[in-house]
């Protein structure tokens, strides 16, 4: 009993029920935004509205659901479950851009530049695959790694001016962001830099080189590319560093306590430059996601924000590789699925708001715990010694 | 006024922090309430001032129930407190300190700072206390702060005082004038509350005694109970207060310091010249009131502060302006003074916590990757030699008593290959047990020829630690003298003042 009441107050759980709560308050505004609601209470009065009211949110949903997971409407099996490779396919530059927040946010920083540092390893990635030539394989793992050391540079950029300065790096990283998305404007507008050869005036880029494109995973069948195998790499990396590494062990130290680090030694300035560029090489491999994922020109839009979802994705993930990959998925299938909302006439934007909501509710544990009457634990001896037979085996928290 | 708490319950979750606490505080009684750091003296107080809601219990002013919405009302009722950390503000006045929360004001509502002076004038002249009312705070030495706090109390005509551990940052000398004003108040007919764990002193000027432990009252006792008495009360079990240890045998120098000169951020000298030697096999204790350079001496031991002049060797190498790394690296072992926010990682556990300084190397990691079977071993081998009580070695550490925190930090520190061991402050906040405890390792890492350099500003702990004393006033060392330097002398040196017959 004990246990169960300690479970149910921890993350994981409060995550799933802030998800519940999230999607009832986009019912709410399906109800309120579409006419059906409406029509059915002149005609019928108050029950019928109800029921009117059910049936939008269960249609809005159940679109959503087919235009995410499974199509049950498809002729056959391939495209019944073609959203759910979409989802697969727009979730991972979110999960790798939430894994980037999230390392800052354990080390005590806050990171809003990931859209910034995305946007930098981008352009380099972008010049990588549009005006050099390389042989297959070869150029994709060149584009690849620069686009994911020029958003670390980026990164570390904002660590080295907080260490020396003690420059807050929230206002840093706010105004890093729109250097680096001018930065990347001017150069594809630049017909000298990066703007496309055949253009014609059009501010947009070259499409990636066939060699440098990340290949399909089901060639011509899907639009599944090999972006999503390197979200699951990051994942994994994000794991063996923040669990098992003694530099993650420091970085979690500077984040719980950067003055009990200096007194064991730890230079903490250095470990924030570190940190930044480790943080920010996540959101590089988001960047590559994007500009080496595509067939076709991009404009500087190509980031679709996904630095900023990142940090969203970081706080419903609470922190742990496993959450984060969970909820990038989550707001993945909300951008695969959105289209097919849109469909039936329910405004897509509704899942920006579920989006908005489940952050809200997650940022705010007392609210969670009080709708669900959850008991505040300051201690938990029964999760503790539960904890200690996992890290026994090896499975440490 | 009479006060009488009946059967005050307050739980925090499933801990019962104050049990059907009883007391009474007669008119004009300095009532003394003792008790361990967590024994729920604080708790019990904030329900008397409002700051919490009593779970069960009454509180009666002269035989009249009280309810208590918060500090306003207590105010208003006429309960003043004076807290451990003072509540001022530092760059305003002391009159503008003592009405903020009541201002007065003229007709068209601007401020009058004139009624607030002549207040604080009136009250400083009715108790001695010599304070001029348009004082920045800032620039008052502490124990005037604390005088500020007793006015600002009894400018809201306060009739019973509550003193939270007022002599915790005072020096002996200032110890007694505040007894003396504690005496006159009550004369006057304020009741006051006196809470501490110091047993000196509630001898000295307590007319009862109330000893609580684990949130109960034990026993009220008169305050000529034998100090055994009153520590074993305090405790529940014979306490030794004395630290059992032998002359040291002393070696070569090993620490040795030249000159050093520290400034702080704003250019002042905090280190202001300050040479010593440390043996092996001997412990230093660097004794004086709290804010006298001892806590910046040892932070630039361990190299967290820049050296200005001067320098400091260990075992013959220099580690002036060293790193705190290359520091703690060639054999320094550091407890720092406030565990919570250098010590310890609360959110960490304790596993996590004894690899703080190791983080680098062997045993603890392979300098890529975390050891955990070894940690895991190392971890349960130190938990039990260190009798750290926890319910596992993966529990956060900021979930362990004071204590044990203090305890994790010891280990840590001690099972290093030493050259010297700083400690400062090392057993502030932690309980009698534990303070056995820790004072018994700190002999056997002397005993084993390691020097020792002790901070402390409590003189029992100094006097039972030291084989040698430093006192120090302003950044500089008054005198070092042996322990058998009298109370009195010392209290005369920490206010910088070297009495005759000492040399």
């Amino acid at each position: 009993m004990k246990l169960l009441k300690e479970l149910l107050s921890t993350s994981p759980t409060r995550a799933f029920l802030s998800i519940i709560m999230g999607f009832l308050v986009g019912a709410i505004f399906m109800m309120v935004s579409g006419d059906e609601v409406g029509e059915a209470f002149d005609q019928g009065g108050l029950g019928d509205a109800l029921w009117a009211a059910v049936l939008t949110v269960a249609d809005g949903y159940s679109a959503l659901f087919r235009g995410s997971i499974f199509n049950n409407r498809a002729d056959d099996v391939v495209a019944a479950i073609r959203p759910m490779t979409e989802t697969l396919r727009l979730g991972a530059p979110l999960i790798a851009a939430g894994l980037g927040i999230s390392l800052g946010f354990r080390v005590g920083l806050f990171n809003i530049g990931g859209n910034g540092q995305m946007i930098f390893g981008i352009l380099w990635a972008t010049w990588v695959s549009t005006r050099m030539e390389l042989p297959i394989i070869l150029h994709m793992v060149v584009a690849l790694v620069v686009a994911i050391l020029g958003a670390a540079l980026w990164g570390a950029l904002v660590g080295f001016l907080k260490a020396k300065t003690g420059a807050h790096e929230v206002i840093l990283t706010i105004m890093l962001n729109y250097v680096s998305i001018y930065l990347f404007t001017w150069f594809i507008r630049s017909p000298n830099l990066l703007q496309q050869v055949e253009a014609g005036g059009t501010p947009k880029s070259d499409a990636p080189a066939l060699t440098a494109q990340l290949p399909q995973l089901v060639p011509g069948v899907y639009s599944l590319h090999l972006g999503f195998l390197l979200a699951v790499a990051a994942a994994i990396t994000y794991w063996w560093l923040m669990e098992r590494s003694a530099v993650g062990y420091r970085f979690r130290m500077v984040g719980h306590n950067p003055n009990a680090a200096r007194t064991a030694g730890i230079s903490v300035e250095r470990t924030y430059i570190l940190a930044m560029a480790v943080s920010a090489a996540f959101l590089g491999v988001a960047g590559a996601n994007q500009a080496l994922g595509t067939q076709v020109p991009y404009t500087e839009t190509v980031h679709s924000g996904i630095g900023f979802d990142g940090i969203t994705v970081a706080l419903l993930g609470g922190g742990n590789a496993l959450g984060i990959f969970f909820a990038g998925l989550l707001f993945g299938a909300f951008k695969a699925g959105g289209p097919q909302m849109q469909v039936i006439g329910i405004s897509p934007d509704v899942l920006g708001i579920v989006q908005g909501a489940i952050v809200l509710f997650i940022a705010a544990p007392p609210l969670v715990r009080a709708i669900f009457r959850l008991p505040v634990l300051a201690n938990t001896p029964a999760l503790d010694s539960l904890r200690a037979r996992f890290s026994r085996k090896g499975v440490s928290e | 006024m009479k006060l009488e708490l009946k059967g005050m319950t307050k739980k925090f979750g499933p801990v019962l922090a104050n049990d059907k606490i009883s007391l009474t505080v007669e008119p004009g009684q300095i009532h003394a309430l003792l008790g361990e750091n967590g024994a729920g003296k604080s708790t019990l107080m904030n329900l008397l001032y409002g700051l919490y809601r009593p779970d069960e219990g009454h509180i009666l002013l002269d035989g009249k129930e009280l309810s208590l919405a918060g500090p306003g009302d207590a105010m208003d009722a006429g309960i003043g407190m004076v807290h451990q950390h003072f509540m001022l503000v530092p760059v305003f006045t002391v009159a503008e300190n003592v009405v903020l929360g009541n201002e007065p004001s003229t007709r068209i509502g601007s401020l009058d700072l004139e009624v607030a002076r002549d207040r604080v004038r009136e009250i400083s002249a009715r108790f001695g206390f010599d304070i001029d009312p348009d004082a920045l705070i800032e620039n008052l030495p502490v124990g005037i702060q604390q005088r500020v706090e007793i006015v600002k109390a009894l400018a809201r005509e306060a009739k019973i005082l509550i003193l939270d551990e007022p002599t915790a940052v005072l020096t002996p000398q200032e110890t007694d004038d505040l007894m003396v004003i504690m005496r006159q108040l009550a004369d006057e007919g304020t009741s006051i509350v006196f809470i501490t764990h110091k047993l000196r002193e509630v001898k000295a000027v307590a007319d009862v005694v109330t000893v609580i432990r684990g949130g109960k009252v034990i026993d009220s006792v008169s305050p000529r109970t034998s100090i055994e008495k009153l520590a074993s009360l305090m405790v529940g079990r014979e306490v030794d207060l004395t630290v059992a240890k032998k002359p040291p045998k002393t070696g070569d120098v090993v620490l040795k310091v030249n000159d050093l000169v520290v400034v702080d951020d704003r250019q002042q000298k905090i280190i202001d010249g300050i040479s010593l030697e440390v043996r092996a096999g001997e412990i230093l204790c660097l004794a004086g009131v709290e804010g006298n350079g001892q806590t910046a001496f040892a932070e630039t031991l361990l190299g967290l502060r820049e050296v200005t002049a001067g320098g400091v060797s260990l075992g013959g190498r220099d580690i002036t302006n060293a790193s705190v790394r290359e520091v703690l690296d060639s054999g320094v072992g550091f407890i720092p003074e406030d565990r919570k926010k250098d010590g310890v990682v609360g959110e960490f556990t304790l596993e996590e916590n004894f690899m703080t300084d190791g983080s680098h190397e062997e045993p603890w990691t392979n300098g890529l990757t975390i050891n955990f079977a070894e940690r895991e071993k190392m971890s349960a081998e130190l938990i039990k030699r260190f009798d750290i009580r926890t319910p596992s070695a993966a529990t956060p550490a900021k979930k362990l008593s004071g204590g044990n925190q203090q305890k994790v930090v010891v280990a840590r520190e001690l099972t290093r290959p030493l050259k010297l061991l700083v400690a400062a402050q090392p057993t502030r906040g932690v309980d009698v047990g534990s303070i056995e405890f820790i004072h018994e390792q700190i002999v056997a890492t002397r005993d084993r020829g390691i020097p020792v350099v002790i901070i402390s500003t409590e003189l029992d702990e100094v006097y039972g630690l030291a084989d040698r004393i430093a006192v120090m006033y302003r950044g500089r060392i008054v005198r070092t003298v042996s322990p058998k330097t009298s109370r009195e002398h010392m209290g005369q040196m920490m206010a910088g003042i070297v009495p005759a017959g000492v040399s």
